[in-house]
């Protein structure tokens, strides 16, 4: 399915190519190093992937040029978006997104949309997982549940990365789809949250899994459900004989919400088919190394890949779904 | 020490020290505008974005109205500094503007070697190959360490692109 | 028993020829990334992060830990070479460092600032290794509540110290909070005070501000004074780190009381920063020489260092067996151990044993390695002063604005750098203290993010910051350091005597 996806684009691709540039032979290749830009500070889940792909673009010699790896983290991601979005014209310069493509731009307010950037190819999906500290009683979703709407309102404390993104918004969601109410916390990294969980200053968190892997790992911590349609792929055992295939969806326990968060890449704006072709080209040789399986396994991610006009129409999904929540939380800014 | 100018005259430090708190009041107020712009009252959930800069932008006010006071108050009839020397200043203040407002249009290599040169020929009184030698030798260097070693890009303007680096 | 036998095993992987070398290499390549301003510890493994890739994982973290440590030692030398500080947390050592070297003691304080790093790093090193597992209990007690309270004392400790008039102090450290508040608010997810101004998305970052500051205001003054740098008398030649050896161990209480601050601060995690200026404001406050401090006394050199160093190999405890970094350096490092397939948290101590010891004895030997390698190059970096300003001052300009530059890759903060600069020049001929401006800006926004993390778990309760022993306690030691001259005033009057010159509350 996909990959003929892949091969119709391809072909589209070619002909438009074709019918530019008259050999469709003489692909494009970067002639300067690629700055590959992160929306998030340095240690954050985005910079790991980036730095991971630049590791193996640099083991295995995918690339002629050198890729160059920058962090721009200012006002949630909003600095990266805009230098990319500013650079039209400059193929040498790529972004990995995660989530606040959508909610940044949407909570502060800055002159930015998706449709400003050139689509180029879904890497993963990033899971969220609801937690709990094992020394607490809940076994299951409906457990923690029951013991936050017997509490008393807003006393029962959910960590997340951030502020009006992802982690608050599966909150909010969390809270319309079970009526309990949470207080909910903003941290920096998604390493402290967990941290936070084991030392029982938050009640629970929706940590991505490669956050809170260790400590469940090390038996502080208890995975309660998935936030996705179907279970985690991953069958090897990490924790009392459990594996990521192990945990139950929410949706199965009574919780219905989803929430998957894009590992994707876009290129600068007015980026030809063939720059995008080549970056295409460039991300499948690195999703077939055995470090990026191994990446994957590690953070139990959703390997969906997508490119093209099956990309785009993902993002287009994804963001009109992303105004709805954000809208119904009130995380909209003034003037929005 | 110091060199240019002979005269013994200059602004007060009275009047700078004013200005100076002036700035610095002017600065509280555009940080109590702002603050006020973010919302200064207390949320549902704790203070609002606005609530801390506001009453820091207040403390800043409040602070430099002392400080004022104190200051003009103050017998002090001495000088900020003489002519001669705030004209040794502004002979690095300036160039360096230059320097830096070029940056962004002709890269920081060419803008860096224009600029040591400049420095060491006027300032320094060095002979040309002295100056050629450290002005060119001191970018190339940078450009190994930063461009080829960290790969850390810096700032490039059309000679770079022409040069291909 | 069994820590001691890993541990022999560990010396035996650092010891491999190989790793020496990386070793080696990693310290060089840490005191150049330290010494560039803007390419700090943490841009600099994030840089070398990918080059270890191929590498096994051992090896790969005692190359990037070296860079680590290496870059801790190089921070010091532009700080008291230039007044310069390459790294946030060599700020402190600016103050008694950089008049040393302009009394020509250069080879004096860098001496000093190495063997101090060397001692907090070793003393930290030796805490990790006897009660690794203890330690790691005590940093999950920290909550937000805990965090402001350590916050709140490192503040405490320091303001109050300056001769400067006190409103001009408060001036100053507010327009420092003001700064720091500029951006995103990381609690509501808002901008503020960014006026729709692009460039402001990410706020003032610290190093720009004290590149332009420090680094630029001092050569205006100096400009103003006429073209000479002070301070080439420097002697240049090994003695000097001999005789200043001799001179140390005198300093012992303080070098033991940084080590402390700097282990306790890199656990929490609060970090090497808040460590080093509340290490100095303490023993400003407790040293016979206090009132010197500031004036180029040795022992306001050895304070800051040595909880520095201590509180940047401390913060490697936490992210091995928690998985939360102390450092933004270690925050790379924790992605590095992830990219190698090695998941810290508390099963890291148990199932990679030898990587584990591997890198705790690396450790040792590393910082060995890196005493060795600066100290031989004193002389060196005290014969840079010997350089004739004209030539020496476009070079550090120019290398301000990279580093100024590489901070965030904008040309924009190369212009605010300036900026700084020339208020610097200002502030500083105005009798403005710098000093509380710069800690507002590094711990103004942390504070106050972990000031509303509590009260928002507590749901607006101030009882927060007193509702455990631990976090009572902090805060009560910090309530004590900020009314410390008055107590002292207090307590002397008490006894009937007149108050003497140092004492005076400011």
């Amino acid at each position: 399915m996909k990959r003929s996806a892949y091969l119709a684009f391809g072909t589209i691709a070619a002909l438009c190519a074709g019918g530019i540039v008259a050999p469709a032979t003489a692909a494009w290749e970067p002639v300067r190093p690629v700055e590959f830009i992160i929306p998030a500070g340095t240690g954050g889940g985005a910079d790991q992937m980036a730095r991971t792909i630049q590791g193996i673009v640099t083991k295995h010699n995918l690339m002629k040029q050198p890729l160059v790896v920058i962090n721009k983290s200012g006002g949630a991601g909003g600095e990266g978006f805009l230098d990319v979005k500013g650079s039209g014209g400059n193929p040498h310069k790529i972004i990995i997104t995660l989530s606040n493509l959508f909610t940044t731009p949407l909570a502060t307010g800055i002159p930015f949309n998706w449709k400003d950037l050139t689509p180029v190819a879904m890497l993963a999906l990033d899971e969220f997982v609801l937690w709990v500290n094992a020394d607490k009683p809940y076994k299951t979703v409906k457990d923690y549940v029951d013991a936050v709407k017997a509490a008393p309102a807003g006393s029962i404390k959910m960590g997340g990365t951030g502020s009006k993104q992802e982690d608050q918004i599966i909150t909010v969601a969390v809270e319309k789809a079970t009526g309990a109410r949470f207080t909910y916390i903003p941290y920096k990294g998604g390493g402290e949250v967990a941290v936070q969980l084991v030392g029982n200053h938050v009640d629970s968190t929706v940590n991505n899994p490669i956050e809170a892997v260790a400590q469940w790992r090390g038996g502080k911590l208890r995975p309660l459900c998935v936030f996705d349609a179907q279970r985690m792929a991953y069958d090897e055992p990490i924790a009392d004989g459990k594996a990521w295939k192990d945990i139950p969806t929410c949706k199965s326990e009574g919780l219905d919400m989803e929430y998957l968060m894009l590992r994707g890449i876009f290129m600068s704006p007015r980026a030809t088919k063939d720059q995008v072709e080549y970056y295409i080209e460039l991300f499948k040789k690195v999703r077939a190394t055995p470090e990026w399986q191994e990446f994957m396994k590690s953070g139990a991610f959703n390997t969906t890949f997508l490119t093209g006009a099956d990309y785009a129409k993902w993002v287009e999904v994804e963001e009109k779904r992303h105004q709805s929540l954000m809208k119904d939380a009130g995380f909209l800014a003034s003037g929005n | 020490m110091t060199t240019g100018s002979s005269s013994n005259t200059g602004p007060t430090h009275k009047l700078v020290e004013a200005g100076v708190t002036l700035a610095i009041a002017l600065f509280g107020v555009i940080v109590i505008f702002g603050s006020v712009k973010a919302g200064i009252n207390w949320g549902p959930e704790g203070p609002r974005a606005g609530f801390f800069p506001f009453y820091i932008g207040l403390f800043i006010l409040a602070s430099s109205a002392i400080n004022l006071w104190h200051g003009l108050r103050e017998d002090n009839d001495g000088l900020f500094a003489e002519w001669g020397q705030l004209r040794q200043v502004l002979s690095v203040v300036i160039p360096t503007a230059i320097y830096v407002g070029s940056m962004p249009f002709i890269g920081l290599y060419v803008a860096s070697i224009i600029f040591i040169a400049w420095f060491m020929r006027w300032l320094g009184k060095y002979n040309w190959i002295i100056v050629l030698a450290v002005a060119f030798g001191m970018p190339i260097v940078t450009y190994f360490i930063f461009e080829r070693w960290f790969m850390v890009p810096l700032p490039k303007g059309p000679i770079e692109e022409w040069l291909g680096l | 028993m069994e820590e001691l036998v890993n541990l022999f095993h560990g010396f035996a992987v650092a010891l491999q020829p190989y790793n020496i070398m990386l070793m080696v290499l990693g310290i060089v390549l840490g005191v150049i990334i330290g010494v560039l301003p803007g390419l700090g510890g943490a841009n600099g493994v994030a840089i070398l992060l990918p080059l270890t890739f191929s590498m096994s994982p051992t090896s790969a973290i005692i190359m990037l830990s070296c860079i680590y440590w290496g870059a801790l030692f190089g921070g010091a030398i532009t700080s008291i070479l230039f007044n310069i500080p390459g790294e946030p947390w060599s700020v402190a050592t600016t103050f008694d460092g950089y008049p040393m070297a302009q009394q020509g003691k250069a080879g004096e304080a860098l001496t000093a600032a190495f063997t101090s790093s060397f001692v907090g790093a070793l003393f930290a090193v030796v805490m990790i290794t006897l009660v690794a597992p203890l330690v790691a209990s005590f940093a999950l007690q920290f909550g937000p509540a805990e965090k402001f309270a350590v916050y709140f004392l490192a503040f405490c400790s320091f303001v109050g110290l300056s001769k400067e008039p006190p409103f001009k102090t408060i001036a100053a450290m507010m327009i420092g909070f003001a700064l720091a508040a500029v951006g995103l608010d990381s609690i509501t997810g808002q901008l503020r005070l960014t006026f729709g101004v692009t460039h402001l998305l990410n706020g003032f970052d610290f190093l720009i501000a004290v590149i332009g500051l420090f680094g630029i205001g001092e050569i205006l003054l100096t400009m103003e004074e006429g073209l000479a740098f002070r301070g080439g008398k420097a002697k240049i030649d090994l003695r000097v780190v001999l005789q200043t050896w001799k001179e140390l161990p005198k300093y012992w209480m303080t070098s033991l009381r940084s080590c402390f601050i700097g282990c306790w601060m890199g656990i929490t995690p609060a970090g090497a920063t808040p460590a080093s200026f509340m290490s100095y404001g303490i023993a400003k406050r407790v040293a016979k020489n206090g009132k010197n401090f500031g004036k180029g006394e040795i022992e306001g050199v050895v304070a800051p260092e040595t909880a520095a160093h201590a509180a940047g190999t401390a913060a490697l405890l936490p992210m091995l067996s928690l998985g939360v970094p102390g450092s933004p350096t270690a925050a790379v490092l924790l992605g590095g151990l992830l990219i190698w397939g090695l998941q810290p948290g508390p099963m890291l101590f148990v199932e990679q044993k030898e990587f584990v010891w591997g890198l705790i004895a690396s450790m040792y030997l590393g910082n060995l390695v890196g005493l060795i390698v600066v100290l031989t190059c004193v002389p060196i970096f005290a014969a840079i002063l010997r350089v004739p300003f004209s030539i020496i001052a476009p070079l550090i300009l120019v290398l301000c604005a990279i580093g100024a530059y590489s901070v965030h890759s904008s040309t924009f903060d190369v212009m605010l750098m300036l900026v700084f600069g020339v208020i610097g020049y200002l502030l500083k001929k105005c009798n403005y203290p710098l000093a509380p401006l710069v800690l507002a800006i590094v711990l103004g926004d942390k504070a106050e993010e972990a000031f509303r993390q509590s009260l928002l778990g507590s749901q607006g309760s101030f009882g927060i910051f007193l509702s455990n022993p631990l976090v009572s306690t902090i805060m009560i030691l910090g309530l004590i350091a900020l009314f410390w001259s008055v107590i002292q005033e207090g307590y002397t009057r008490l006894r009937g005597t007149v108050a003497g010159p140092g004492s005076r509350a400011a």
